[in-house]
Parts: C-alpha cells; structure tokens; sequence
C-alpha cells in the first residue's frame, strides 16, 4: 500500500476531491497547513507596519491506496491541482506498513 | 426637569457606558491571540475599578466646589453626598445623579485608551495600581480644570465640548509615557506582530463609532439643537476620517485597508470631540481629514521614532485629540452656539486652545512619569520574560481565549 501525501493550493480541493471520486477513491483526510518553496510569500501592511509573511496558507491531502492504483491517483491529483503557475504544491509517495480499522479490526488493504 | 433631556441623557450615558466593550474588542483584535483576554480584561475591569472611585471621591474631585485656583475640586459631593435625584450645579433641566452617571462612563473610558500603549507586556497588579493612581491623580484635576465650576481652563474660555484635551491629548500623552517607560515588547522589530483577530477590530470600531454619538452629542447636556448638531459633525468627521486615511495610504503604501478605515474613523471622532457643539458640517469635513491624514502620518511616524506604542493610542488619541483641541480654535463658530475661532475673526481663541493643550501636555506627561516609576518600585511594571512569551492569558489570568480541540 501506499500514502498519497498531496500539497496543494486551497482553492483546488473541490476538483481534486471530485477527480479521486471519479475514478473510485473513497475517502481522505485533510488538514490545513503552512510552506513556502519557489513560490514567495506575501506582504502584509497593518497601520502601515509591513510584514513579509513567508508561509503560505496550503492544504495537504492525504489518501492510502493499494500500490497499483498509486500511479493513477498521482496522476489525477497532479491534473486536477495544476494551474500551470508557481506554487502549485508537490505530491509525495510513501510505502505503508500496514493499515488497521478500528470498528472491525481488519488489517491491510481490506481496512482501507 | 425635563423629561425630554432626561431621557436622552439616560440613552447617552448607556451609549458611552457600551464604547468602553466596544475598545476592548477594538483593541483585543490587535493584539496576538495569546494577549486577547488580558488586553480585553484592562478595559473591562476600569468599568468596575472607576465605578467605585468615582462614587467615593473621583465626582468631587472633579465636579465639586473648586477648592481655589481652579485646580481641584472641593469634599462637597465625598461619597457623593447630597447628589441624587435634584437639580445640581451642572443642569436645570436633568437630575444631579443622571450628569454623575454621564461624567462617570467618560472617567471609565479615558484609562482604558491608555492600556493601548503598554498592551502585552505589563503586569495586571501593576496595571490596577497605575490606573487607580493616574485616574485619580491626573484625569480627576484635568477634568475639573476644563469641566468643574471653577475650574481654570474653564474660567479661560477653553472650549471642550466633549473631552478631547480631558480624554484624548490626556490619554494619548499618558500613553507616550507608558510606551517610553515600559519600553518595548520582547521581539519587537524581529518578529511578527500582526493583528490576530481583524474583524473582530472593525466590530470595535463599530460599537466605538454608535457609542460615539452619546459621548458627543450626549455632552450637550440636553435633547436640543447643539445635541443635534453634535451627532450631525461627529458622523461626518468619523466618516471623512476613514476615507482619508486610506486614501492616505492608498497613496503611500500602496493597498486600501480595513484596519485603515477603522483606524480613521477613530481618528475623525477623536477630533471631532473637542468641537462637536461648536462647529457646522464643512467645518467637520476639514477635521475629520486632516485627522485621517495626520494621524496615519503619526503611526507611520513612530517606527521610524522606535518607541513601542503597541496599539497606536499616541498617534491617534494624542495626535488626533491635539489636533481637535487646535481645529476648535480655528473653526469655532458663534453661531453653532460656542464662541468664534481664528477662521471666524477671533484669534484670541486659538491662543486660548493652545494653551489648553499645552497644559494638558505638560501635566499628564509629568505625572504619568511619576506614577510609573512608584509603580515600578512597588511591584514591577513588566511581566518577566517567560510570562511575556507565554502571554498575558496564561499567565496573568490562568485562561486562554481560544481553544481549537
């Protein structure tokens, strides 16, 4: 099995959330986070005090597929989160020892 | 009595009553989240600290019979005796506890302004002490010296309608003060210190804005003409200073902001106070902008001067309220009810406005100081170091405002 690690811009979330549905991805979890790589920060002005503000708000979403269908969601959410423009985020691929349900107790792929 | 005048009076006071919450949710926005309770609880606790002060001695200092030399008002109304439901020295037409009750919610506020400068970094033991000495002995006196019967800037013909050499310059130069002495807070200049809650800043701006019209127009003492008159150039002057702060900043820096536009609301109806019932609406338009102006000019100014007004009460209270002493001065007009100023003929006023100011300047920079450094020596104006990283919520209060799990 494999973990899908997707960082990506905010406003993306709904396609790629359609994207993965479409070709039979179940469920994710998301989480709001913070980085800065080749895309700059930004200027904040409060009562004419400027700020540069380095990490930029990005989502990271992240699914646990079976290894075959890895390359096909890596695909998917690199199509639905391009915008062609800096900043578009990064998808990291790790390997997942093992996968449990809490309800059931099932191990592997069945409990993903 | 009249119970038209009383009646509003009532209104007026509750409205001044309610810019007190409405700073504390100004100022709680502009701090970072880990000062949010601490810097809302400063301004919240005046409310009861003042309360009690003023019914024991703060009225008599400030309202009672002058003790001579027009710099402090007599023991007549200790314990706020023999004032209630008559007719007092203040007004016919309104009960002698109903002006008390007014006076009372501008010596609550007046302190409060002042927590502005020392935000996020003084101790709340310190804090209470400072504001029971700096309210007794710096705004009681200047607020007989304009207010009281006999009092010296009174006798002078110093026009304040509202309070702005009382309030404003008192506040903003107490403020000064507090910044220079307390000195800056930990990281200031390296790291960030943004504004942690904006919108709930334009709420304040908002509540202080509707609270406004008591103060001002409440000040005429009646439901009448000047009151009218009051509320009209102190919507105008709030509403000017909004459009040119940003429009000043727009200019200069680049974006038009919201804080820019609560910031120069604030800054018109600081100026506007002092001459709510003596001038007409172009005269408001002229003071609300250059106050917009000036005093965002005053905020940029002070990075470069160094000194750590946390919340900006010097550039726009102290600046804002000095201004608005001077454009009495110049814009007072005899038919708006006061007497002319310099535009209207009679330089003689803007003398008398300056002197007013200066006053005001020298007392409240003078005493402030003093009370600092008793303070200082009796427990120590700064949280330590450790306590300043954790936040005044943990520790001076043992809370935290905001819990996401």
């Amino acid at each position: 099995m494999k973990k899908i690690e997707a960082i990506i811009k905010p406003f993306k979330v709904d396609d790629i959330k359609e994207a993965l549905n479409e070709i039979g991805i179940k469920g994710m979890t998301l989480t709001e986070v913070k980085g800065y790589g080749r895309q700059k920060g930004h200027k904040e002005i409060y009562r004419g005090a400027e700020y540069v503000v380095d990490f930029i708000p990005k989502v990271r979403i992240e699914v646990v597929v079976e290894d075959q269908q890895a390359d096909q969601v890596v695909n998917t959410i690199r199509e639905a989160a391009n915008t062609g423009k800096i900043g578009d985020g990064k998808i990291f691929v790790i390997p997942v020892e093992d996968v449990v349900r809490v309800r059931t107790g099932e191990r592997g792929p069945e409990a993903v | 009595m009249n119970s038209g005048d009383i009646a509003w009076m009532l209104c007026a006071s509750a409205m001044v009553l309610f810019m007190t919450p409405g700073l504390a949710i100004f100022y709680g926005g502009l701090v970072r989240s880990k000062n949010v309770l601490g810097t809302m609880m400063h301004s919240f606790i005046i409310m009861g600290v003042v309360s009690i002060m003023w019914v024991l001695y703060g009225y008599t200092m400030a309202f009672g019979p002058d003790m001579g030399g027009g710099l402090l008002g007599g023991a007549k109304y200790l314990g706020l005796a023999g004032v209630g439901a008559d007719i007092g020295p203040y007004s016919d037409t309104i009960p002698h506890i109903l002006f008390c009750a007014f006076q009372l919610m501008f010596a609550v506020i007046t302190p409060a302004l002042i927590t502005g400068a020392f935000a996020e970094r003084m101790k709340f033991s310190a804090f209470l002490i400072f504001t029971i000495l700096w309210t007794t002995l710096v705004y009681f006196p200047v607020c007989h010296w304009v207010w009281g019967e006999g009092g010296w800037l009174r006798e002078l013909g110093a026009l304040d309608f509202a309070g702005g050499t009382v309030i404003h310059i008192n506040s903003g130069i107490a403020a000064l003060v507090c910044a220079l002495f307390l000195g800056k807070r930990k990281g200031y200049g390296t790291e960030q210190m943004h504004p942690h809650n904006l919108p709930l800043t334009i709420l304040g701006a908002g509540i202080l804005w509707f609270g406004w019209f008591g103060f001002n127009a409440g000040s005429a003492l009646a439901a009448n003409g000047t009151a009218s008159m009051a509320l009209f150039v102190t919507q105008v002057a709030a509403g000017t200073g909004a459009v040119f702060w940003v429009i000043a900043e727009w200019i200069y820096q680049g974006k038009p902001t919201t804080l820019g536009a609560a910031s120069g609301a604030v800054a018109g109806l600081v100026a506007i106070t002092p001459a709510a019932g003596f001038v007409g609406p172009v005269a408001s338009i002229m003071i609300g902008g250059v106050a917009g102006v000036l005093c965002y000019g005053a905020v940029v100014m002070k990075s470069r001067l160094g000194y750590d007004d946390a919340l900006d009460v010097v550039g726009i209270h102290g600046v804002g309220g000095l201004w608005g002493a001077l454009a009495t001065g110049l814009f007072a007009c005899e038919a708006f009810g006061g007497v002319n100023g310099l535009f209207y003929g009679n330089p003689k006023q803007f003398a008398i406005q300056a002197i007013g100011a200066v006053a005001a300047i020298a007392y409240s920079l003078i005493l402030t100081a003093i009370i600092l450094k008793v303070v200082d020596g009796v427990v120590g104006l700064r949280i330590d170091e450790e306590d300043e990283h954790q936040g005044l919520d943990l520790s001076q209060h043992s809370e935290v405002g905001y819990r996401i799990v």
